[in-house]
């Protein structure tokens, strides 16, 4: 693939309406207009930043959620990725798990918080619960809709040359349905990011979420909205990252 | 030499929308001996890749017989190459990894093995290379190589040229009755190409329309490189595309 060079105008065009929103922001708070309770100043959610920057507590936070995210999203990720393989090898299994994932499938995240915390308690088990159930499930449907789309001629040439299924499995499933299995995961790990903000939210002391849940209660608007950025950015670098990723290792 | 594939009274018929069958192969009867190169030529929809897939062992459900070296065919083996119309290579491999793809297990100098396919198909300088850098041609190469990667003492073709530009496919026919006579295996190849099917094989089983069976089995007796402009060459073409087209000049007479 040939990589395509972006000029200044690109550049221009692409940080403009942030640019001209954070202007009209910052003119709208110095004007007085919007009252500073409600909503501080972008110059002072930057002073915030520098500040929380310096003193560790940010970074201390973002490294902890991104932390969590990980464990979570790894093993949704590897269970996902064997659970789909086996599932789609035979009928009979997709049959028969079908009606139970189609279920479990609609439930949101957030509404497996209670019942995380019975089980787990408020520690790290339970957040790291929340986030595989996140990611687990868009994993698995793209590990099995990949499979299943497989292009049947490429099982022709397999069973011309009698190639046993392990082998099967190694150089054909697995490289055939890896960029709808790569989708997959890049929506798993986006709502692992967003379900380990909402875990933190509910029942932490630290993360990001917790940073957020703890500028609310003191009433810092500032802490808020500065925290609500952050996991913006940070999930926008993370599907970067899987992106830049994909790109690699596609054929 | 001895029959290397017979075929007895084979018939097929497609179940279409529940019940309506259609009749693709009817009663074909077929010897092909060791080291013949047989072209199946046909229209579109004669069966004759229909027939191919029963000598490659990829179709069971038919009704007859059908014996390679006196053996029942009872599915693919190692023992015939198959190359189809679209290379079918994997996007994701090199083209020395889809060259070695289908080496049995427990071969040793699986190197030298992918080395001497590739210089055999000229691809020299290309293992590396993925299947979307090379052209048509190239990688319908890569494809012959690979079915030829066990020594099957039989290759297959479905329409391997078909997707190929005029000028192309001359020369990978070229090519491919090079392979036949260095590798003296036994070739049968479908195709629908009647100047393809001259320049090649030894003998040209010509198909009907749908359902109707083998119309005629020309013997080629040219020596090869066959000249396409030639005298004989044209008589044998004349021979058969009187096979195909004489119903419908007729017919324009009748207009007339």
């Amino acid at each position: 693939m040939k990589k395509e060079k972006k000029g200044l105008t690109y550049w221009i065009k692409y940080l403009l309406l942030p640019v001209i929103v954070i202007a009209i922001w910052e003119a709208a708070s110095l004007s007085g207009s919007l009252p500073p309770y409600m909503l501080p100043a972008p110059h002072e959610i930057l002073e915030l930043l520098i500040k929380t920057v310096k003193n560790g507590v940010l970074i201390k936070n973002i490294g902890v959620s991104i932390g969590r995210v990980f464990s979570g999203f790894f093993l949704a990720a590897l269970v996902a990725i064997v659970l789909g393989v086996l599932i789609s090898l035979s009928k009979n299994a997709e049959t028969i798990t079908g009606l139970l994932l189609q279920i479990l499938k609609p439930i949101p995240p957030i509404a497996w918080i209670p019942i995380a915390i019975i089980w787990l308690g408020i520690g790290e088990a339970s957040k790291i619960f929340i986030i595989f159930i996140g990611a687990v499930f868009p994993i698995l449907t793209n590990v099995i809709d990949g499979i299943r789309q497989i292009d049947k001629r490429y099982f022709e040439v397999s069973q011309v040359f009698e190639i046993p299924k392990k082998r099967l499995i190694k150089d054909v499933i697995i490289p055939a349905s890896f960029p709808q299995v790569m989708t997959g995961l890049k929506i798993g790990l986006g709502n692992a990011w967003i379900c380990v903000v909402a875990a933190e939210m509910i029942a932490a002391t630290s993360g990001i979420g917790y940073m957020l849940m703890d500028g609310r209660s003191l009433s810092m608007p500032g802490q808020v909205i500065l925290s609500m950025l952050v996991v913006g950015i940070v999930g926008k670098l993370m599907d970067d990252v899987l992106q830049k990723l994909q790109k690699k290792l596609l054929y | 030499m001895g029959n290397k594939i017979e075929i007895r009274g084979v018939n097929k018929n497609f179940i279409q929308d529940g019940n309506e069958i259609t009749e693709v192969l009817k009663d074909i009867n077929l010897e092909i001996k060791e080291g013949e190169f047989i072209c199946l030529l046909g229209h579109s929809g004669c069966g004759k890749s229909t027939l191919l897939r029963i000598i490659a062992g990829l179709e069971m459900d038919y009704e007859g017989e059908a014996y390679i070296d006196g053996k029942a065919i009872s599915g693919p083996s190692l023992d015939k190459g198959l190359v189809f119309q679209d290379h079918r290579l994997f996007p994701w491999f090199t083209v020395e990894e889809n060259i070695g793809y289908g080496l049995a297990e427990n071969v040793a100098n699986k190197k030298e093995r992918i080395d001497e396919l590739i210089h055999l198909v000229g691809l020299q300088g290309f293992e590396k290379k993925y299947p979307r850098q090379l052209s048509g041609g190239m990688s319908q190469r890569v494809a012959i190589a690979r079915a030829l990667i066990n020594r099957p003492s039989l290759l297959l073709l479905d329409e391997p040229f078909g997707a190929l530009d005029a000028l192309t496919r001359i020369t990978m026919q070229n090519e491919i009755r090079r392979i036949w006579q260095t590798q003296k295996n036994t070739m049968v190849m479908v195709t629908h190409d009647i100047d393809e099917a001259i320049a090649l094989s030894s003998r040209i089983v010509i198909l009907g329309q749908r359902g109707s069976g083998i119309k005629r089995i020309e013997n080629v007796d040219l020596s090869y490189p066959r000249i396409r402009t030639g005298s004989e060459f044209s008589h044998i073409r004349n021979i058969v595309y009187r096979e195909f087209f004489e119903e419908k000049e007729a017919e324009l007479e009748y207009y007339l």
